[in-house]
């Protein structure tokens, strides 16, 4: 098991306080303290719509202490690119710019400002915090639902599979893409830590338990987190100039996914056929990673 | 000292005078030799800016958005369906009291497609928070960008500086170009107090909630009411510096006349000569030019037609189920005044058709001859 560096741990409620309006359990607000505990103080987050633009509070309230700009759902990473440039011509581009995005506003309505951005190579950290559905409007089918979980829009279960957003991000060449949880918070951190070091566009998708919207209780946040790992369907890897693959953290023996899939209400109902299925197509993508990737556990 | 350029390039050189620091853009005829020449002077060392390669309009202010909130000059140009797809950040930059400053070049909406002029596009932005200034000439053009960061940095809200497509984006005139010195003088540089700062981490349009939404919405109101009193201060300062001056609104010829033609941007050159030769003719009309729509300025319109009989307002664009939009204001405006004239809108110039002397001078003829006028009428439409 991997353990929280508590050192790192000390430091995570400097910029997100308590007070803030996450559901009980919300894996977004962990990313969140992990990232900034590594980026620091002069850090601009642009935000697009997303859990996040409630949770950091209604005026004249907020949590962060950080500047914090909000904007339209599809701009993440057009705001992104205005902000780094407007603090380079102030005298000030030392300060890690971040797109702070839920999945809707990655996957979805902000894929065409990211790909602007990341084929510009601009000099942002776009993260993109998955909790796999647009929870802030109460849970309907984005295209990092998965395959069977059932949402408003999708009642009988998504029909069709997660996008695989790092590839997609990692084809444009970026610098850096990797994939992240809040069960892993020493390899997230690590992966904050190397993006930070990089110029260029830094890609991170970091899965978020949801307890609301994958309808399970609110202390099971990290379990699920940690299975969807060890379970293969989430893969910790990072891809540098969109060439290099490297699995971060290898789950030996990889669990079976019904056990993922049995503590989380949006699947239930699926069949053993269902689950078979899904675990074929974890095993596929897991053997192909596997061929091409290096391994590195530290 | 004086350069021929025209009208697009005015607008880079008033860019370029304004020591713009962001410029993202994309790509839109008939706007493109605005951003062509900036990215030019940016690739060059003639200015120092970021150029932005966005891959949208819609991108394109959203960086702007950043670029500003940062505390940076920002700029971008656009037309037409360019100008419709930025439609959301336009209430989002003037909401977020940014004073970003953007050049339209009318260019009609489709469908169907048609790349000409007419003013459809800004027109349909009118409700979104932008001060807006229409440009008769080039010279007007180079004038207008520095102008209008000086109304908007003042009153934190963005300013769009509108031209006709091909009139004066593609038509060459003799343009005084202010020198360095003297553009610095008139527009130093920007600091936005209000902008990001790091060591006073703040959250930048937030969620409001009802408790405060409506006062947060008044301020950005008042703002733009108070530009109405700040473009005129600016103007003043900029007539005694460069000896020019641009007012809200321009009468011509209006002593005596019983008829006054108004209407914004290029077609008043038109309307000038239309005015010269209808007096030569003793029908008695003068011109109103309207070169600040937004805000709208009222009173001063009131006042400048009161006593007349008719105000015949050329419209370039039209709402369909209503009339022209600029012939709607000035009704709206004129509701109050004591001695209301008739108000006779009329639609013309669409997709780029030639507005000339003769068809406005035929249509006034026409006024005469006949009181009553379809609302609006569509002038010189084919049978
Ligand atoms: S819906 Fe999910 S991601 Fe959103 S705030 Fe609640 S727990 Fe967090």
């Amino acid at each position: 098991m991997t353990t929280p560096d508590t050192a790192a741990n000390e430091r995570t409620d400097q910029y997100i306080t308590p007070g803030h309006l996450a559901c009980p359990g919300c894996g977004a607000t962990l990313a969140m303290q992990w990232v900034l505990s590594v980026l620091g103080k002069d850090t601009v987050l642009g935000l697009p719509a997303c859990c996040f633009s409630i949770i950091s509070g209604a005026f004249p309230h907020t949590p962060m202490n950080v500047n914090l700009v909000h904007t339209a759902f599809e701009t993440g990473a057009a705001i992104a690119s205005g902000l780094k440039a407007g603090l380079e011509a102030t005298g000030r581009g030392h300060a890690h710019v971040v797109s702070w995005a839920g999945d809707g506003g990655t996957f979805d309505i902000g894929l065409q400002a990211l790909s602007g951005a990341a084929e510009r190579n601009e000099d942002i950290i776009y993260v993109c915090y998955d909790n796999e559905a647009y929870m802030n409007t109460g849970n309907q089918r984005s295209s990092a639902t998965p395959r069977f979980a059932r949402t408003t829009t999708s009642p009988a279960g998504e029909s069709m599979h997660k996008k695989d957003i790092l590839a997609i991000m990692a084809a444009h060449g970026i610098p850096y893409a990797a994939s992240a949880s809040i069960a892993f918070p020493d390899d997230l951190t690590a992966k904050v830590e190397k993006a930070k070091h990089i110029t260029g566009t830094r890609f991170l998708h970091i899965l978020v338990a949801c307890p609301t919207g994958w309808r399970m209780p609110s202390d099971m946040t990290i379990t699920a987190a940690r299975l969807a790992v060890e379970t293969g369907v989430f893969p910790l890897i990072e891809i540098e100039n969109g060439e290099r693959t490297t699995i971060t953290y290898l789950p030996e023996p990889r669990i079976p996914l019904a056990e993922y899939l049995s503590i989380q209400g949006r699947f239930s109902g699926m069949s053993k056929d269902e689950i078979a299925e899904i675990q074929r197509w974890v095993n596929e993508r897991w053997e192909r990673l596997m061929k091409t990737a290096d391994v590195s556990v530290p | 000292m004086k350069q021929l350029l025209e009208g697009n390039h005015a607008v880079s050189m008033g860019v370029l005078r304004s020591r713009v620091q962001v410029i993202p853009a994309y790509p839109i005829t008939p706007q493109t030799h605005i951003s062509e020449l900036l990215a030019q002077f940016a690739s060059d060392g003639t200015m120092d800016a970021r150029y932005i390669k966005v891959e949208s309009e819609h991108s394109a202010m959203a960086a702007c958005i950043g670029a500003a909130t940062a505390g940076a000059r920002t700029f971008t140009a656009t037309s037409s369906q360019g100008l419709a797809l930025m439609h959301e950040l336009l209430h989002w930059a003037a909401g977020g009291r940014l004073p970003i400053v953007m050049a339209c070049v009318n260019r009609t909406l489709g469908a169907p497609w048609n790349i000409w002029n007419d003013q459809s596009d800004s027109m349909s932005q009118r409700d979104t928070g932008w001060l807006q200034f229409y440009c008769e000439d080039n010279q007007d053009c180079v004038d207008s960008v520095l102008l209008a960061y000086a109304v908007a940095e003042r009153v934190f809200t963005p300013a769009m500086i509108i031209l006709d497509a091909f009139i004066l984006s593609h038509t060459t005139e003799a343009v005084d170009v202010p020198d360095e010195m003297t553009a610095d003088r008139f527009l130093p540089p920007l600091n936005n107090p209000h902008a990001i700062d790091l060591d006073s981490p703040r959250a930048f349009s937030p969620v409001v909630a009802p408790d405060h939404f409506t006062e947060v919405k008044y301020r950005q109101f008042d703002a733009a009411r108070r530009a109405l009193t700040v473009i005129d201060e600016e103007n003043r300062r900029f007539k005694e510096i460069f000896g020019r001056s641009y007012s809200s609104i321009e009468t011509y010829r209006t002593d005596g006349a019983e008829t006054i033609i108004a209407a914004c941007g290029a077609v008043c050159g038109t309307i000038r000569a239309a005015v010269d030769r209808l007096r030569e003719e003793k029908t008695p009309v003068g011109m109103l030019k309207v070169r600040t729509f937004r805000p709208f300025p009222s009173e001063l319109i009131t006042d400048a037609v009161s006593g007349v009989s008719t105000v015949f307002v050329l419209d370039k664009s039209v709402i369909p189920g209503q009339g022209g939009p600029l012939a709607q204001e000035i009704r709206a405006a004129l509701y109050d005044a004591n001695k209301r004239p008739r108000v006779i809108g009329a639609v013309a110039g669409l997709g780029g058709r030639d507005i000339t002397v003769d068809l406005i001078c035929e249509a006034i003829r026409g006024l005469e001859k006949t009181k009553d006028t379809p609302q609006p009428f569509f002038l010189g439409m084919k049978k």
